[in-house]
Parts: structure tokens; C-alpha cells; sequence
């Protein structure tokens, strides 16, 4: 559960996805003219998803609709040459929702040209990374702004440009990224539900970095595996993805909240302990430029009950803890000060790859509750069903959590995949 | 969440092509006296011995699921195999599933351990995450197969207590019938029957024993070819289930050995690369 960030900057496509395309150009017209066993591979998935809000919204202008429809569509394409050393992948993705403007929106997920060499590989293009062990909180995952519109769990993440190099040896692998075109997050629209007490004013975003959002940010990343421990050592310097929300005036004199975007630098320590069913984790990050230097952790289990109760199911039991220490005013806000993650998973192990995951994340000190519980099944050998539902109960006011408390709703996605 | 639901499809890729291990470079020592255990080992090792050296291989399999009332399903995945050389170190296997379509690009790895769990990781190409899983499952249902975990895991000399039971023919030859107890923690059985056909030691039959004796599952091996003028490969793995009817066909097509991947591509952080 994510903190959920108001509103939007509607999506916009940035200048560096121009430049990327004409660097994926140039490697596809240098590609070795007898390229065998070229291939272009295209799947993805379809989707239609419907909420249903049982309660009203909490602010004025929300629309009191119970029911929003949304659809999108994530193809990729994928084009593989000179022995499958060389590939560009393309994913663009497109939602359109009934309800919230914002939400109805176009990034591109992946545009970017891999190269594989023996003991390296170049990624340049807009990509995804994903760092970090926990479960209930992303702490040192930094590199991907989050897609808020999507879902409140922050799982969803827009493109992100970048020029990204990995050595890979038996002593680790050690990753450079260079990220240029920094993107702002996206937030619902002022009538939709699941956003803040304030209109966002997307238009006048502000930044510490003297470049604005055309600063270049920088990533290092250690990682390795030894035994029973897989350790991830990462570096990060450069514009928060977390904006800060200020007070504002809109233009018609009415109160807004501005987001600006800090200069930060992060050092982060990923760390997994596996033996037997258990799995051990902890992520911990320091950080500058959002006020004091501050310090943050998350750490916790998961447990594996395989063949639970004499049949081929498995039952997962997950904790976490987070703490957070970072500053209430000059730093963003968090949902994860001082929580407590518990979570049950159910993998039936069957022909469709059936699941069901119930969580909840309890503040230790208000006791403010987010509930989940998210299950999963296929159909026939393409088409996916899942159910979601996401509750909150008693947040107090300082909670970022206490805007949405109304916003509790009930999912149901039907998916082809092809 | 999403990465806390998807359904860690508990790994095992394993199907590591029943190469019937790596591991443990032993002496040829196929004539032993008439003590059966010795006898057993001796065979067990000497099947061993043939597949050492291939070095690595890739193949494209095709998985199919039947049930009681035989209606079928198709998972069709792409496995990478490497020899790791050396007595305490088992085979990395790397397997990317090509369908069905919402699995497409799921990939597991596995570092094959002899005495210990494996070293295993999935990646998840939605989230584009890397997460190191548990090891511990032997005995769960791989995929919703009649496979388990451990049936299709690296069958190492050194997991397997060995017993030579019989000489007798099978499949048209004449085969060693061994019984194999697994020394690995978790196994869901106690023997494993398995029948060496006795010119080129090649696995033809394997009866599973549940831990009170008896019989649950058999496997018939077929369909083998021979690469580089060695190595054999069974094509196809037929798996019944004697108990419930319900029948698991592996089908191997494809293979090329040798093909100079390298073992950084083994690399848990190479994971994500692979389609």
C-alpha cells in the first residue's frame, strides 16, 4: 500500500522519447544486414477493468458515480537479431477510463535497444528497473517514477529514458545509469475518486534542480548472490520521484496543492537471507535533501507452507516492518512511519495458476488500517480474472492515507493475453 | 502488491533435460563384485559419468497436462542448461516460459545444489523484478503437472542412496533395475525404481514409491536421440499417475549443445534478459 500522491500531471510524452527513437533507429539500420534468425515477437494483453465504490466520495466535485469502466491495452513487440544479442522492445500502453481524465492516458513503458555481450549488456532507451526483496513497500526501488493512477499499491511505474550499462562477473554485477527526461507523477483528476483533499496544480510544477525536469540523474547499482544471500548495494543522486506537495493558489483563487520535485541523494542496502521455506529481508535507504538526513527501513519474513493442509496449495504467511524517519513537513509523506505489514498468500498450484493474497498494513501508532485482498485465476489458456479490493479505516487526518479512507473500492479485471 | 500475488510458481526448471547429472567426476567402476549397493552406485555412476562434458545445451519444451477426463493443456517453455564441473557444484538450468501467454517471459533459474536446497530465482517480467525463492518444495505439483519439484530437479549420483536389484529387459533391451532412496531432505518418496538399459546406461523407466511403500507414479522414457556422438536425450517424458489417472507428457524438441552461452547468463542478474 502505497502512499497514495494526489493528482495529475496529464502524461506528457517528452522530448527525450523523440531523441531514444532516433537512437533505436540508428541501431536498427547498423544491424548486421545478415542478421540470422531475426524475429519480431508481438504479445501483450487487453483489459477491461470495473470499480465499484460502495461508499460517496469525501470532497465536493468528486463524482458520486459508484461504478467507473476503464480498458487498456499493453502490446509489445520485440525484435531480436545477430543471435539474439541484439533486441529492441517496444511497449506502449494506453488506458481509457470512464471516470477520471487522468487515469485515461498513454505512456510508453518500454523503447529501448539491449545489447548482450558475454560478461555486459547496454540498455539504451526508456526502460524499467525494478531494485529492492520486501513485499509491502518499494524503499530502494528508485529509478521508475510511479504510475499513481493506476493503483494505489505504486506497483505501476511510467518509462523511464535512460542509458544504462551492466558488468556482470562472478565477483557481482555493477550497473551505470544515466537518467535523462525526468517524469512527473501522474494523479487523478479533481472530480475522480482516490485522490487528496486539494486540486493539484499540475501546471506549475516546481523543482529545486536548476534544469527543472531536464536535469540528468545518475544510478549506481551493486548487486550479488552468495550462498544464501542476495545483497543489492545502490546509489542514487539526482530529482526525487516523491514530490512534495506545497500550498498553492489557483487561478481562480482557490487553494491547490503545487508539487515540487527536491534534488536528492540516496544510498540504498537491499538484502534477502533464503533457508528452507523461509525468506528473510530488509531494505534500508539514507537520504539527503528533503530536509535532515534521514534514515528508513523495511524489514521482515515470508513463510512458505508447501502442500498446506495435505494438497498441492501452498500457504505464504508475510510480515514486514517499516519505519521512516524522514521529516513531516520538508520531506514527502509517507503512509509507512511505523507500520506493520501481515500478509497471507495462497497458490493453489493448479492448471490455472490460481492465488489469492490478503494483507493488511497497520499503522503501530494510530492504528490506521489498509486491508487488501487480491485474487487471480486463468481462463481457458488466455484469458485472466482477478478481483481486488482495497479498504482503509481510521486514518487520522495527518495520514496520507485519510483522503482515500472513502475511496475503499472493489476491482473485477477481465484480460486477454495474446 | 502485485508482486506479493504473483503466484511464485514454485521453480524448477529442472527439467533439466533428466540428464541424470553432473556432478562428482568418479572413476569408471562399473564392474563391481555382486554386492548390491555397490553394483547399484556403480551403475548409477557410470550413467553419470556418460553426460559429463556436454557442457550446455538449450532445447524448446513443450509440457502437456491431461486429466481424468482428458481434456489437455499446453505450456510450452525454452531451457538452457550449463555444466558446472567440480563435486559439490550441480547444473544452472535457466527455463523462460513462451506460454501460455500470461506467463510469456516468466523465467526461472536454478542453481542445482547436491545434499542442500537449490539456489533458485524467478523473474517476474511485469514488475521486471528478480526474486530469489524458495528451494524448500520437493514434493509440490510443478505447474499443475504430475511432475513435482524433485521429479524434475537434477537427479545428481550423489542425492541417491543406490541398490542394483535386477537384470532384466525392458523396452526391447536388457536394463539394470536400481533402486533409488533419496538422501535429500523433503522428498515425497521413498524409492525410486529406475530401470538403466545396460549397453549405454540410458534411464528407460523410473517407479515412483510414495514414503509408505507404494507405488504412486511411473515415468517411461522414449524417444531418445544422441548429440555430438555421446550424449543421449529422452524426447519425450510420459508421466502417469497411477493413483489419480492423470498424465503429464514432456516433449523435447529442438536441442542444440555447446552453444557458447556463457555462465555470467546463469547470473541471477542476468535473468531479465533472457525472452
Amino acid at each position: 500500500m502505497k502512499p497514495v500522491k494526489y493528482r495529475p500531471p496529464p502524461v506528457r510524452p517528452t522530448v527525450v522519447h523523440a531523441s531514444c527513437t532516433f537512437l533505436l533507429i540508428l541501431a536498427f539500420a547498423t544491424a548486421p544486414g545478415a542478421a540470422p534468425a531475426a524475429e519480431l515477437d508481438i504479445s501483450g494483453s487487453f483489459s477491461t477493468e470495473l470499480r465499484y465504490f460502495p461508499q460517496g466520495p469525501a470532497f465536493p466535485g468528486q463524482s458520486d458515480t459508484g461504478a467507473t469502466l476503464s480498458f487498456s491495452v499493453t502490446p509489445k513487440f520485440q525484435y531480436e537479431w545477430n543471435g539474439a544479442a541484439d533486441r529492441l522492445t517496444f511497449e506502449p500502453f494506453l488506458r481509457l477510463d470512464s471516470a477520471d481524465k487522468n487515469r485515461s492516458h498513454a505512456d510508453i513503458r518500454a523503447l529501448n535497444w539491449l545489447h548482450r555481450g558475454e560478461t555486459w549488456d547496454l540498455v539504451v532507451g526508456i526502460d524499467k528497473v525494478f531494485w529492492g526483496v520486501a513485499e509491502s513497500r518499494h524503499l530502494v526501488d528508485i529509478v521508475n517514477q510511479t504510475d499513481a493512477v493506476e493503483d494505489v499499491d505504486g506497483e505501476a511505474k511510467l518509462g523511464q529514458p535512460m542509458v544504462n550499462l551492466n558488468l556482470q562477473g562472478a565477483w557481482g554485477r555493477l550497473g551505470f545509469f544515466i537518467l535523462p527526461g525526468f517524469r512527473e507523477r501522474t494523479f487523478p483528476a479533481d472530480d475522480a475518486r482516490l485522490r487528496g483533499p486539494l486540486p493539484i496544480a499540475s501546471d506549475s510544477v516546481t523543482f529545486d534542480a536548476g534544469a527543472g525536469g531536464g536535469n540528468v540523474d545518475y544510478a549506481l547499482r551493486y548487486s550479488r548472490s552468495f550462498g544464501k544471500w542476495d545483497l543489492g548495494l545502490s546509489y542514487f543522486h539526482g530529482t526525487s520521484r516523491e514530490p512534495r506537495l506545497l500550498p498553492g493558489v489557483g487561478p481562480d483563487a482557490q487553494p491547490v496543492l503545487v508539487p515540487h520535485y527536491d534534488l536528492i541523494e540516496q544510498t540504498g542496502l537491499d538484502l534477502q537471507y533464503t533457508t528452507g521455506a523461509w525468506l528473510s529481508k530488509l531494505e534500508a535507504i539514507t537520504r539527503t535533501g528533503h530536509g535532515d538526513r534521514f534514515h528508513a527501513a523495511v524489514a521482515g519474513f515470508e513463510y512458505t507452507k508447501f502442500g498446506f493442509n495435505g494438497s498441492n496449495a501452498d500457504l505464504g504467511f508475510l510480515a514486514e516492518y517499516s519505519y521512516d524517519g524522514r521529516d513531516p513537513v520538508l520531506a514527502p509523506p509517507t503512509a509507512y512511519d511505523n507500520d506493520l505489514f501481515l500478509g497471507l498468500r495462497l497458490s493453489l498450484n493448479d492448471i490455472n495458476d490460481s492465488y489469492a493474497v490478503a494483507g493488511a498494513l497497520v499503522d503501530t501508532e494510530t492504528h490506521a488500517i489498509g486491508l487488501f485482498l487480491e485474487a487471480d485465476r486463468r481462463i481457458g489458456e488466455t484469458w485472466r480474472v482477478d478481483l481486488k479490493t482495497r479498504f482503509f479505516f481510521d486514518t487520522p487526518a495527518d495520514d496520507p492515507l485519510q483522503a482515500i479512507e472513502r475511496d475503499g473500492f472493489l476491482g473485477l479485471s477481465v484480460s486477454k493475453f495474446f | 502488491m502485485n508482486s506479493l500475488t504473483i503466484a511464485v510458481p514454485k521453480c524448477a526448471i529442472w527439467l533439466a533435460a533428466f540428464s541424470l547429472g553432473f556432478a562428482t567426476a568418479g572413476p569408471l567402476s562399473a564392474q563391481s563384485g555382486s554386492d548390491p549397493a555397490a553394483r547399484g552406485n556403480a551403475i548409477a555412476l557410470e550413467a553419470d559419468r556418460r553426460d559429463q562434458g556436454f557442457g550446455d545445451s538449450r532445447a524448446k519444451l513443450t509440457m502437456i497436462l491431461r486429466d481424468q477426463s482428458g481434456r489437455t493443456r499446453e505450456r510450452r517453455l525454452d531451457v538452457y542448461v550449463y555444466e558446472t564441473r567440480g563435486p559439490r557444484a550441480g547444473d544452472k538450468t535457466l527455463a523462460v516460459f513462451q506460454s501460455p501467454p500470461d506467463l510469456a517471459g516468466t523465467g526461472f533459474l536454478s542453481h542445482a545444489k547436491i545434499l542442500d536446497h537449490d539456489d533458485q530465482w524467478i523473474y517476474l517480467p511485469a514488475l521486471k523484478r528478480v526474486k530469489r525463492i524458495s528451494a524448500a518444495n520437493k514434493t509440490g505439483a510443478f505447474f499443475g503437472s504430475e511432475f513435482t519439484y524433485e521429479d524434475i530437479a537434477a537427479q545428481e549420483f550423489g542425492k541417491f542412496d543406490n541398490r542394483w536389484v535386477q537384470t532384466e529387459s525392458c523396452a526391447g533391451r536388457q536394463c539394470f533395475v536400481v533402486e533409488r532412496r533419496p538422501k535429500y531432505p523433503g522428498s515425497g518418496y521413498s524409492a525410486l525404481m529406475t530401470w538403466f538399459d545396460t549397453a549405454s546406461y540410458r534411464v528407460h523407466r523410473i517407479d515412483y514409491y510414495d514414503r509408505r511403500g507404494k507405488l504412486l507414479k511411473r515415468l517411461i522414457l522414449s524417444n531418445y536421440r544422441q548429440y555430438l556422438g555421446k550424449f543421449w536425450r529422452a524426447h519425450r517424458f510420459e508421466m502417469s499417475n497411477l493413483r489419480t489417472g492423470q498424465q503429464t507428457t514432456l516433449l523435447y524438441d529442438n536441442f542444440a549443445f555447446r552453444t557458447g552461452i556463457s555462465e555470467q547468463a546463469f547470473s541471477p542478474g542476468q535473468l531479465g534478459r533472457a525472452r
